[in-house]
């Protein structure tokens, strides 16, 4: 059923959960530290993708993603 | 806060005052709220005398609880004000959520047809309680007493004595059961010394109700980041009257006190609406906790409402979860009451109103964790969603301006689990509420499946079940009473000719079966009456 390459439809069956998993990793976290745990976690997710052209258009998606007009920080 | 009041009522002084000894009752609640009020209209439907304490003697101007969601307008329908809430309220279904100036997704909330009540009305929480009021005016069994504000209690293993203050000063009554509905700052929980947990949420927010004259069609929009509240968040809502709920994230800084002043208020409005020709009527700074306390029942004290649990305003979960609550108790106290019923009906008020309250909690959360994020990381996870929302669908479903009032599937004792062999495709599952279809009742006249069922103990079966019903169970048949106009009640419930549905006094499925027999029936009912074991 999953096309292949980069699924974006929505696989989590509960995305609030994950939002939320993710959101309460770094609570208590200095910026450093959360960056530090962000990257360990990319590189998980990419070990567990596994297809470096799926890795490849993530990338592009975030890159693209990235470009449009950034939300300023509340404080 | 005092707020200017609305609708004004007037103190009575009660035979319970002259009385040597406390009056003795079945059931006071405390608290004439949505929630309060409710409770009262269900349990003198179901033929229970409520006595209802209030501390005030009028309704105030604020529109505080504003959006009804389709299952408590099922239940307001039951309690005989949906009418009243439709005629006046601003029906809608479609939400917008943008950032900046750009519309980033629209959700529509009931894109399916066949349902009496709509998804959302948006009114005035002084609309709804003035409905309420007047229905228990017109109700036999309720007695109302404004300004009678508790000061006292004693609960006891067969009841709770209240100390009541009143204008004429202070009196004690008794009642079997006493339900604290009595808000968020609930005097009866202080009194009980009952803890209050849970998060704590440091962002204040402004709200305002605004008049105003506006081509915006009856939606529900929310920006992140809009250009007339930079780095912020914004909401508006349609109310009756012309009226706007207008809500402005505003930051952990902001000063409560100064941002309500009119200097203060009436720019950040005009900036949002781009002129000056509105009024404001009542205007608030909050900031808010998602907590409950452990228990919602306390031998003869019972919590309900915002008194029991609080979540943010984000999702709409504060009065419609409350007169949920209000409806789970009303006919469990009913039977208790009457006696057709053990008192251990009640925990399973406690244990399914703390799952629902749970679940609100943990929505309300998330909802909050997006909008009003609190580190710098999580500035950056809310903008990253915001800005794969744009392209993904799995970035709009990550993105949370506030997940709206679905009702509870309650995982109860009360519930009969699918036997093994019965191989049900979807459907309504146990504890999940009966949905609503259009259906031809036994007079003939086109009307709603919720309509029919009403609070009683129903079995709806498809076709004739072949055995007589167990006491107490109505029976209705769809084909030989029912009509199912447009096939979605056997479609909503998954049900094929010969299945039969029990459903509970408060319209949640008890169980169900392919092949019902009467024994099985009998026993559910008994299980779903608190006569059944217990997990």
């Amino acid at each position: 059923m999953t096309p292949p390459g980069l699924d974006t439809a929505c696989r989590l069956a509960d995305p609030d959960a994950a939002y939320r998993l993710l959101v309460e990793a770094h609570r208590g976290l200095s910026d450093e530290d959360s960056a530090r745990l962000n990257t360990r976690l990319v590189l998980i997710l990419a070990n567990q993708v596994g297809d470096p052209g799926v890795l490849r258009e993530a990338l592009a998606l975030a890159r693209q993603a990235g470009s449009a007009p950034s939300v300023h920080p509340s404080r | 806060m005092s707020r200017r009041a609305l609708y004004q009522f007037g103190y009575r002084r009660t035979r319970d005052q002259d009385s040597a000894e406390p009056a003795r009752h079945r059931v006071a609640v405390v608290g004439a709220g949505p929630v309060g009020l409710a409770l009262a209209v269900d349990l003198a439907q179901r033929g229970v005398e409520v006595v209802l304490l209030d501390d005030a003697d009028r309704i105030g101007e604020g529109s505080r609880g504003l959006c009804y969601a389709k299952r408590t307008l099922e239940i307001l329908d039951r309690l005989g004000v949906a009418q009243a809430c439709l005629d006046k309220g601003v029906v809608w279904k479609l939400g917008k959520v943008f950032q900046g100036e750009d519309l980033i997704y629209a959700f529509d909330l009931l894109p399916e047809p066949g349902h009496c009540m709509p998804a959302f009305v948006n009114l005035q929480q002084y609309y709804l309680e003035h409905a309420l009021v007047e229905r228990v005016s017109a109700l036999p069994g309720i007695d109302l007493r404004w300004r009678n504000r508790v000061t006292g209690l004693d609960n006891r293993p067969d009841g709770v004595v209240l100390e009541v203050e009143t204008p004429d000063g202070p009196y004690a009554l008794r009642a079997d059961w006493v339900v604290a509905a009595d808000g968020a700052r609930s005097t009866l929980r202080d009194l009980a010394g009952l803890d209050f947990v849970g998060e704590v949420f440091e962002d204040r927010f402004l709200i305002a109700d605004v008049t105003m004259e506006i081509d915006f069609p009856p939606e529900r929009r929310f920006w992140f980041d809009p250009p007339f509240h930079a780095g912020r968040s914004a909401l508006l809502h349609k109310q009756p009257d012309g009226m706007w709920r207008v809500d402005l994230q505003l930051g952990p800084q902001a000063d409560p006190e100064a941002e309500k002043r009119p200097e203060r208020v009436i720019p950040r409005i005009e900036a949002m609406i781009g002129h000056d020709r509105f009024s404001v009527d009542w205007v608030s700074v909050y900031s808010f906790q998602c907590r409950r306390i452990a228990r919602f029942v306390h031998g003869r004290l019972i919590f309900a409402g915002d008194a029991a649990h609080q979540v943010s305003p984000f999702g709409a979960r504060g009065a419609n979860s409350g007169i949920q609550d209000a409806e789970n108790l009303a006919w469990k106290l009913a039977r208790v009451l009457e006696g057709t019923s053990p008192a251990s009906l009640i925990d399973s008020y406690d244990r399914e109103r703390s799952a629902a309250a749970d679940e609100n909690i943990g929505h309300s959360t998330r909802s909050t964790d997006f909008i009003a994020p609190r580190s710098a990381q999580e500035v950056r996870f809310r903008d990253a969603a915001l800005a794969l929302a744009r392209s993904t669908e799995f970035g709009r479903r990550m993105v949370n301006s506030g997940r709206l009032s679905l009702p509870s599937v309650y995982d109860s004792p009360l519930s009969t689990p699918d036997a093994p062999d019965d191989d049900w495709q979807g459907g309504c599952p146990p504890g999940a509420s009966l949905p609503d279809a259009p259906v031809r009742g036994p007079d003939g006249g086109a009307t709603w499946l919720l309509r029919l069922v009403g609070g009683e103990e129903t079995l709806i079966t498809f076709g004739d079940p072949g055995f007589d019903p167990p006491d107490g169970v109505r029976v209705l048949r769809v084909g030989p009473d029912v009509v199912d106009r447009e096939g979605l009640v056997a479609t909503r419930l998954g049900a094929r000719p010969g299945a039969a549905i029990l459903v509970r006094p408060d319209q949640h499925v008890a169980a169900r079966w392919m092949r019902p027999a009467r024994d099985a029936v009998a026993r559910a009912s008994r299980r779903l009456r608190g006569h059944g074991e217990v997990a």
